[in-house]
């Protein structure tokens, strides 16, 4: 029994970490493979290892436009995380401002946002501020649509037994409607993150002197394709880490909503 | 009249309008409970008997009528009287106990002395050892245990329940009633039961009102003599409890139920 489920845990393991992992290998081979034994110039694909040896060589250079994007980033979604948390919520409680703020909310993101960088340069000038600006823009979106039907989903039962125990208004947002909308918020953030990124890039494309998105548009225009690769390389990484840091987070405030997911699930399983 | 009457409905209306068109629910209802009684409400499904209750909460106010506790006419209701509804709602987020200690934040306890008041209980509703845990991993009758010592917490003498047993099996239904019975007889609490089961509200109740189909009116009100301590296994085979179920159910059966 015991070293049956030991087992079991060894081919979920397999399963869930071996495989990927060695396909993954398998593309990066395949692609050193390529390039090593085709004639296709260093300057147009460089090899996974030629992109390493790049990394490794201007580590100082990657490393100081990294700080550049990483606040950019945090700073950007932070301002996104508290603007759109306080839309949600003026949203989910009050009709007036629904009706006001909501149209605008979602028409903000039918604007490409490469189409604003530019004004933004011209208002708030070629440092930081327009970046965290951008970022903001293209985050706070995400938060605030899940943060608001996480407060709505709350149902009129559980209101109704708030009622019954005497609850006001407040005790009712503060209690019931903040922690039912938590994991939908959680969500917004995750989608938030991911393309934070990107945000950061768009706006050091458009105007700066630091940061990876400068560095990749200077490097292209050099022809030094490793470099633009090792930049793409830590951008990713950079994304990546920023996901697992939200989930991290997710599980570390709602411990209940992990254990109840994966105990239903294990209960699907068995069946 | 006598001042031990606890709660007191007097031609109580209550209606809905649904697209436009108005729905008269309750229909002049006259009920009175008093002190320490145990009191069950049946009546065809989708007779208005959630509504009933949810006017005598405070949930809703009526169109028409008084409601009196304590003799004195009472347009707050809410807070004042326990209610349990039919789902036991319990936060996921919170451990069992922080659940059951919601009512007494809303009444501005301080956590802790909360905690330690729930704690004196949780033997008595069956929750020791599941203080810390969340509620998903308790089973329909503790969930529901956990919801009723919620209700109780609040310390209120009237205690409404929406057909508490109605989502549980047959053999947790049966001792979940005893437990409740027991429970009711040691802290002598009021309590109004709604239910559609007649052996629940024949086992448990003093008087049981049969209401008629929608709009719902009062067609019945029956004393159920049966003497106590009452027992599932006996009191359901006694000749007076076969009597009195065929007397209800010849009420019930005198009711359109569909329309």
């Amino acid at each position: 029994m015991k070293e049956n489920s030991l087992k079991n845990n060894v081919y979920i393991a397999t399963r869930r970490w071996v495989i990927p992992l060695l396909i993954l290998f398998g593309m990066v081979v395949a692609w050193e493979l390529w390039v090593q034994l085709s004639d296709v110039p260093k300057w147009q694909l460089p090899a996974p290892s030629e992109i390493i040896r790049e990394l490794i060589s201007s580590w100082s250079i990657l490393w100081k436009h990294t700080m550049i994007t990483v606040q950019e980033v945090v700073f950007g979604f932070l301002f996104a995380l508290v603007v759109g948390l306080l839309l949600a919520v003026g949203i989910s409680y009050s009709r007036i401002l629904e009706k006001s703020l909501y149209p605008i909310v979602i028409s903000s993101q039918t604007i490409p946002i490469i189409a604003i960088a530019p004004l933004l340069l011209i208002w708030v000038g070629y440092g930081m501020t327009s970046k965290v600006i951008v970022v903001a823009l293209i985050c706070f979106y995400p938060i605030t649509v899940n943060t608001v039907d996480g407060l709505r989903s709350v149902g009129t039962d559980m209101i109704n037994m708030m009622r019954t125990l005497g609850a006001s208004r407040w005790q009712i947002f503060t209690k019931l409607q903040i922690p039912t909308s938590l994991p939908y918020m959680f969500s917004g953030i995750r989608v938030g993150i991911s393309i934070s990124v990107i945000g950061a890039v768009i706006g050091e494309w458009v105007g700066a002197s630091s940061g990876l998105g400068f560095l990749i548009i200077q490097s292209q225009a050099v022809l030094l394709t490793s470099r633009v690769f090792a930049a793409i390389a830590v951008l990713s990484i950079m994304g990546v880490s920023l996901f697992l840091l939200s989930s991290l987070t997710e599980r570390l405030m709602l411990p209940w909503y992990h254990d109840s997911k994966s105990t239903a699930r294990m209960k699907n399983r068995k069946t | 009249m006598t001042s031990d009457q606890k709660i007191k409905l007097q031609s109580i209306s209550k209606s809905f309008s649904i697209d436009g068109k108005k729905k008269l629910v309750l229909d002049g209802i006259n009920l009175t409970v008093t002190k320490g009684e145990f009191v069950s409400i049946i009546g065809p499904s989708g007779c208005g008997k959630t509504t009933l209750l949810n006017v005598i909460g405070g949930l809703e106010e009526p169109n028409e009528g008084v409601i009196e506790i304590e003799d004195v006419p009472s347009d707050r209701r809410l807070g004042r009287i326990g209610y349990m509804q039919q789902k036991d709602l319990l936060f996921p987020w919170r451990t069992v106990l922080n659940n059951t200690i919601l009512g007494l934040e809303m009444q501005g306890v301080a956590r802790k002395d909360a905690r330690q008041k729930a704690l004196e209980l949780t033997d008595t509703f069956g929750l020791k050892g599941f203080e810390k845990q969340y509620p998903f991993v308790l089973s329909g009758g503790m969930r529901q245990r956990a919801a009723f010592l919620r209700t109780m917490l609040l310390g209120e003498d009237v205690i409404l329940l929406d057909e508490p047993f109605g989502s549980l099996d047959a053999l947790t239904r049966s001792k979940m009633q005893e437990w409740l019975m027991n429970l009711w007889q040691s802290l002598k609490k009021t309590i109004i039961l709604v239910t559609h089961d007649i052996d629940e509200a024949l086992l448990l109740s003093d008087r049981i009102y049969v209401l008629t189909a929608r709009p719902a009116k009062v067609r019945t009100v029956l004393n159920v003599t049966l003497p106590r301590p009452r027992h599932y296994h006996k009191t359901v085979a006694q000749p007076a409890f076969l009597r009195m179920k065929a007397r209800l159910l010849a009420s019930l059966h005198k009711e359109k139920w569909f329309k």
